[in-house]
């Protein structure tokens, strides 16, 4: 149970910090519902449904990727490199899965609580989405996997603007092209393959079928749990290489 | 014990360590000195696990440091050089994660952190974000976390930099205390006298090499017992050593007009130290060197 141990500093700072850190994980996602959702995409029908009950599963993942990837990287990468207290787990006689799934589960839980905040605030302004056990799934799992990247790039990062260049070469870009806000079905075939290359596409298709009830993207899901899986061997074998 | 056979790193071209061999015996308070940039820190970092050796071999207690880096782990405690608490918690918290890692149950964490926190005079501290601290009280606390589980090997890589006095006379003290009930210390200062107060046995390192390794009492019996302090012209001073105090009395009366001052009196560590490494204790590496004239 040390990762239990790991995850606990963490947590105490987001308590201590939770109303600070609501406001400000979920400034974009808002913004991206009220400009998107409701400002541009007011009247526009998406194969049935209003855009804004399309687009509300996408922001959720986004968001949930955004939180879940700084959640566990932004603090690691800097008490690695900054201010050293990183030392203190790794001179612990603790297995490094144990660090890593420590690390990775405080982006999970920020991630879920942005999840959750961003739903409830989507809930009470449009049609009254109920996610389902099965989009709750989707939702952990890719904060897993977005999680685990976090702590891959905080590990691989040489300096706090590092971390900062990886958010905006990998994180934006997903944002805006990772099927958030259009529908990765109608974009021609040469580039949807490109897009499906982002993992936030495959997490958008998934959680959108659920949510709307369209047929279950199983190959998506399958790219998910393998990212996921490859994801944190990778931060196992980071930590392991990480005493230079 | 603390065990190394031909230990190295290599930074790029810098040999920070260089094939170093090394026994700390079990309840020893082992001193490292050397300039800045000799290599101690990268020591410590490799028999802490923190660092990997480029080649050689480190164990401690009998535990090797890359194939056993668990076990090893739970023999040692270490306040390392630079600040390594988290900010973002309190003083407590900090303890706390320590001794959680390091799987105290309930009741001792609350024991050993009250009575550690006792120990550095911080207990009206515990609650203050380690941010909102002063120096001195950082690495106090840092002092404190090392000691929280009764670790039976201690290293301390420049512990006493920015205590003041009495807290550095305390620490001392309670080195001693610890080493009585049978910790094994291995300690690396610039504080020469400190080296002389605590350590029963002290390496000087040079450029990644051990140049020299014994009692301090042997240190200075190699460089001589009695040094010769000569100001020339009222700016060049030099040293020259010698075995027995009346040769260096002789030596004294018969130095030139030059010389104004000249004092005769027993080796310290320092002049072996200034001896061996020719520069000063704490300086840089700059090709500036005292010379002995003997
Ligand atoms: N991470 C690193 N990368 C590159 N070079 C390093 C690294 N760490 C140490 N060095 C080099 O290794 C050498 C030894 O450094 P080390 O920190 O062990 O010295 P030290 O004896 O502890 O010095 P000081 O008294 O200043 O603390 C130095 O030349 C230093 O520049
Ligand atoms: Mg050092």
């Amino acid at each position: 149970m040390d990762f239990l141990t790991v995850l606990w500093p963490d947590l105490l700072i987001l308590r201590r910090r939770l109303a600070r850190y609501l406001l400000t994980t979920l400034i974009s996602p808002l913004l991206y519902l009220l400009a998107f959702g409701w400002g541009l995409g007011r009247g526009v029908n998406m194969g049935g449904t209003s855009y804004l009950e399309f687009v509300i599963p996408g922001i959720m993942a986004a968001a949930a990727m955004t939180a879940s990837f700084n959640g566990a990287g932004t603090k690691l990468n800097v008490d690695r490199l900054f201010y050293k207290c990183f030392d203190e787990l790794m001179m612990a006689p603790l297995s490094p899965w144990s660090i890593v799934l420590g690390k990775a589960l405080i982006g999970v839980v920020r991630g879920l609580v942005t999840a959750a905040a961003f739903w409830l605030v989507a809930y009470l302004i449009s049609s009254g989405f109920t996610p389902g056990i099965w989009f709750l799934m989707v939702i952990i799992l890719s904060c897993f996997l977005f999680a685990f990247l976090g702590v891959l790039a905080a590990f691989l990062a040489r300096s706090h603007e590092d971390m900062a260049t990886f958010s905006t070469l990998f994180l934006l870009p997903m944002t805006f092209l990772g099927g958030t806000f259009f529908s990765l079905a109608g974009v021609p075939r040469g580039v949807r393959f490109v897009l499906y290359l982002l993992p936030l596409s495959h997490v958008t298709s998934t959680l959108r079928a659920l949510a709307l009830g369209w047929p279950f993207p199983w190959p998506s899901l399958a790219v998910m749990v393998a990212l996921t899986v490859a994801f944190s061997l990778a931060c196992l074998a980071a930590v392991r290489r990480s005493s230079v | 014990m603390i065990v190394t056979e031909k230990l190295s790193k290599t930074y790029g071209r810098v040999v920070a360590v260089d094939g170093l061999d090394l026994e700390v015996k079990p309840g020893e308070i082992f001193g490292f000195l050397g300039p800045n940039g000799a290599g101690k820190t990268t020591t410590i970092r490799m028999l802490t696990t923190l660092t990997r050796p480029t080649s050689g071999r480190a164990s401690i207690n009998g535990f090797d440091v890359v194939a056993q880096p668990l076990a090893a782990k739970r023999e040692f405690g270490v306040v390392q050089q630079h600040l390594s608490l988290d900010r973002e918690l309190t003083v407590w918290e900090n303890l706390e994660l320590t001794a959680r890692l390091r799987h105290l149950g309930r009741k001792e964490r609350q024991r050993c952190i009250t009575e550690m926190l006792a120990y550095v005079e911080l207990e009206e501290a515990a609650g203050r974000l380690v941010e909102e601290l002063s120096g001195g009280m950082k690495r106090r606390v840092m002092l404190a976390r090392a000691l929280l589980h009764r670790p039976r090997v201690l290293f301390l890589d420049e512990p006493t930099v920015g205590l003041d006095a009495q807290t550095r006379r305390r620490l001392w003290a309670l080195i001693r205390r610890l080493n009585s009930e049978g910790t094994t210390v291995f300690l690396t200062t610039h504080y020469i006298e400190e080296a002389e107060a605590l350590c029963h046995r002290v390496g000087i390192m040079h450029r990644g090499k051990m140049i020299a390794l014994g009692t301090p009492r042997r240190l200075r019996e190699r460089v001589g017992l009695y040094t010769v302090e000569a100001l020339w012209n009222g700016r060049d001073t030099r040293y020259t050593y010698f075995p027995d105090r009346s040769r260096a009395v002789a030596y004294s009366q018969g130095l030139p007009p030059e010389v104004k001052t000249v004092v005769v009196r027993e080796s310290n560590l320092e002049d072996v130290f200034v001896e061996l490494t020719g520069r000063k204790v704490g300086e840089e590496d700059d090709g500036f060197s005292y010379r002995s004239l003997a």
